[in-house]
């Protein structure tokens, strides 16, 4: 469903992703992690078609985003780090916008708006302008968007930031149901406990290069790490704090 | 993001460069002006000292306005809604400490344009009156308290609204209130026809004019007592009163407002995290929508959503009170030019002013379309991430932005140009080429201006209002006014070969060199339409949210 082929992006002298190869199959949720500023943003806003690649390639679906960017935007669902949404819109009319986008319209769409608003628990503001809404409402109001459409694939970054626990057990559980039912999911996150319990394999993003894939068993496999956690594999494969670094930062 | 950071920032060296000489031209005019005219005054005998300090005094009572207004507006933003204050309001700064650095970011944020202002026009004071050496630090110290007072009582003002209104609605409320007031004074002062007051056989004698000058405008305001002080150290008069008068009450008033910003400040930041809650009453759809019914759901929601966001925001659509104000004293000045009251005026003279006021007409539209078209990409800012990697065509998006701008700006310049060529009582030949040119240009100022909006867009910036003063907009504002002079230029052809036929009472008829002109026009107009259009598309189609 997802697959890009030495995918890199530049900016000027600066690579901030390194031709990365990775392939997300149907049914799939797939977790990307990485430190700050390893290129895991920049690559899910190639997937989405909001920056273009320097150089290799991206399929969503089986088609070329560069080539046939509308077809294969209209399979995906992006969900951003940052809930940037219109503040004089309500909640209502962000959703009608956004299906419109994908060139929905009619009652079910007022249907699906209002079921999604019911399970976020956002129906009460439906009719607010969104600028009076709080971090996590807007979170979860940009989640209802990249779902009203119905898409084949959500590419989401960074998605429990914001979120309160029973909403992020509620996405946990919505997205593990949306690719049981043969939904893709590429997914970048900094909470490696989600990624451990909710992804099928994940791929660690370290200064734009993929330095490992796969499930854990196979990461462990490829890094000869024994029964390491995610949290000591991850620090072994990005380079962790030392000792002597923390202790003259603590005044120790 | 580093590397492109930097490439920013060599862009931005330009960009300093051509703002600095654009401002320094800027500077270079207004000083060449207020010297001549003191030059002028100076040598009025007996009352030229007496003009010139009364002079400045309505200067600086015309920027103590200003400055109140700017400062209420200011100390909004720097205290109670600025990004940097829930890290200074945890940090262990004192509250005076506090109080005294937010007055200072207050002061230079609202009055470094008047302060870049008044520049010019003391230096040609101190020149015109040889103010000698001293005479910029006297200058600086007449200015820094006359600044200093209207930020004080800027910050006391906000400090009591944001105690009774939550802080955004006190901003709404405020900026909507400012504009109506420029708006209305504008208007009053307009109609007044203060052209009336420079005839001589206005006052009935000498002594009565005198008596005028001598009054102070107003002598319990800082202007006056600033005015006084300048003007009491380039006329070597020995008086102290203003500089105690100017510097004891930017003393009382900041000791004031430091014990109202102890007492309220905390309580007033606490009340501004309220976010206003707003529920919608009219939606925008209904009649709208279904005028709309024939274009593509895409399309129809994305027109309906920039509606709803320009009416629902304050900062855009109350400019278009001040715009209306401006187009009616337009219209009121074409309608009060004595042409056609009574005496006979030569034909000649009505087709000249109908042909400059084309210029005229083509300048307003420019301005209006860099307030409104231009903003227009940069105004989806953050917002760009859902139009990206959604499946909306960019090129539909940049249509449905251009006939957005285009549509109504060409229907304001069909209106204003019919009009005011109606009340100049025009020829049929002057009207069409009028109309006809006034049409064209409309559509290109509006390419020109969604292009330029496109090329330099302002992501970052939340007040519309701002976003035209950008680089970009003075760029497009330098491009529209030179298609603008290219086509008065070329209309000048056939206007004047018009003129000497009307002269000769030769009937016009359509002469190659008249064909080639309109032709030119034509292909000048259509070409400013077009190209940008193109680049825009394909520009759009690269853009990277």
């Amino acid at each position: 469903m997802i697959q890009l082929t030495d995918l890199t992006k530049r900016y000027g002298k600066f690579t901030a992703v390194d031709g990365i190869n990775l392939q997300v199959p149907r049914g799939e949720l797939f977790g990307l992690l990485g430190p700050n500023g390893a290129g895991k943003t920049t690559t899910l806003r190639m997937i989405a078609g909001i920056l273009r690649p320097s150089s290799g390639s991206v399929l969503v679906c089986g088609t070329d985003m560069r080539k046939s960017a509308l077809q294969a935007k209209a399979r995906l669902g992006y969900i951003p780090d940052r809930p940037f949404v219109y503040d004089k819109l309500t909640g209502g009319e962000f959703l009608r916008f956004t299906a419109a986008l994908y060139g929905q319209e009619g009652p079910a769409v007022e249907r699906r708006m209002d079921e999604l608003l019911e399970l976020f628990d956002l129906t009460p503001w439906k009719h607010e302008l969104t600028e009076s809404y709080s971090h996590g409402m807007r979170q979860k109001l940009i989640i209802s968007g990249a779902l009203v459409h119905r898409p084949d694939v959500i590419v989401v970054d960074e998605p429990m930031v914001g979120l309160d626990p029973r909403s992020a057990r509620l996405l946990k559980d919505l997205f593990r149901s949306f690719v049981d039912r043969g939904g893709t999911i590429l997914m970048s996150t900094h909470t490696l406990e989600v990624a451990e319990v909710m992804c099928d394999r994940i791929a660690i993003v370290y200064r734009g290069k993929i330095a490992a894939q796969g499930t854990m068993a196979e990461m462990r496999q490829q890094t000869a790490s024994g029964e390491l956690s995610l949290e000591d594999l991850f620090l072994k494969l990005t380079g962790g704090l030392r000792e002597r670094q923390l202790d003259s930062v603590l005044g120790l | 993001m580093v590397a492109r950071a930097r490439q920013e920032r060599d862009g931005s060296r330009a960009k300093l460069l051509l703002f600095g000489l654009t401002g320094l031209a800027f500077w270079a005019a207004v000083f060449g002006v207020a010297f001549r005219v003191l030059r002028y005054i100076h040598r009025v005998a007996d009352i030229g000292d007496l003009l010139a300090g009364k002079v400045l005094g309505v200067i600086l009572l015309a920027f103590l306005s200003i400055l109140l207004l700017s400062n209420i507006i200011t100390a909004l933003s720097t205290f109670f809604l600025a990004k940097d204050l829930d890290l200074l309001v945890a940090a262990p700064i004192g509250w005076f400490r506090f109080y005294l650095a937010k007055l200072g970011e207050t002061v230079v944020h609202s009055s470094w344009m008047v302060a870049l202002l008044a520049l010019p026009i003391l230096t040609a004071y101190g020149m015109v009156y040889s103010g000698g050496v001293l005479f910029p630090f006297v200058a600086v110290a007449a200015l820094a308290p006359f600044l200093l007072l209207p930020a004080v009582v800027g910050t006391i003002f906000t400090l009591l609204l944001v105690n009774v209104f939550p802080a955004r609605r006190t901003r709404e409320l405020l900026g909507l209130a400012g504009l109506a007031t420029v708006a209305m004074a504008v208007m009053v002062l307009r109609v007044m026809r203060p052209e009336q007051l420079a005839r001589p056989e206005g006052f009935r004698d000498f002594v009565e004019y005198l008596a005028v000058l001598r009054t102070p405008t107003s002598p319990l305001l800082p202007s006056e007592w600033a005015a006084e002080m300048i003007m009491n150290w380039l006329l070597r008069v020995a008086d102290p009163w203003p500089i105690v008068r100017l510097w004891g009450a930017a003393l009382v008033a900041v000791t004031i407002g430091a014990l109202v910003h102890r007492r309220l400040f905390y309580l007033g930041y606490s009340k501004a995290q309220e976010g206003a809650k707003r529920k919608v009453r009219r939606p925008l759809r209904g009649p709208l929508a279904w005028c709309l019914q024939a274009v593509a759901p895409s399309q129809r929601e994305f027109i309906l959503k920039d509606l709803r966001l320009f009416f629902r925001d304050n900062t855009q659509w109350s400019q278009l009170i001040l715009l209306a104000v401006l187009l009616m004293i337009y219209i009121f000045n074409i309608k009060t030019l004595p042409i056609h009251s009574g005496e006979r005026i030569p034909f000649s003279l009505v087709t000249i002013i109908s042909f400059l006021n084309m210029g005229l007409a083509g300048f307003v539209l420019a301005a209006v379309a860099a307030r409104f078209i231009f903003p227009a990409i940069s105004l989806e800012g953050r917002q760009m991430w859902l139009l990206r990697s959604s499946p909306l065509d960019p090129v539909a998006m940049l249509w449905s932005k251009y006939w957005m701008g285009a549509a109504p700006l060409l229907v304001l310049a069909l209106a204003i140009t019919v009009l005011t060529n109606w009340l100049l009582q025009v020829s049929e030949f002057m009207m069409a080429v009028s109309v006809i040119t006034i049409a064209l240009y409309t559509l290109a100022v509006s390419s020109l201006a969604l292009t330029f909006g496109i090329f330099y867009p302002q992501f970052g910036s939340e007040n519309a209002a701002q976003i035209p003063t950008s680089f970009g907009g003075v760029v497009y504002m330098m491009a529209s006014l030179s298609l603008l002079a290219a086509v008065i230029m070329i209309e000048a052809f056939p206007v004047t070969t018009y003129l000497r036929a009307s002269h000769r009472g030769v009937p016009m008829g359509p002469t190659p060199e008249l064909l080639l002109t309109g032709g030119a026009v034509l292909a000048l107009l259509s070409a400013a339409t077009i190209i940008p259009l193109r680049l825009s598309a394909r520009r759009i189609e690269q853009m990277e949210a």
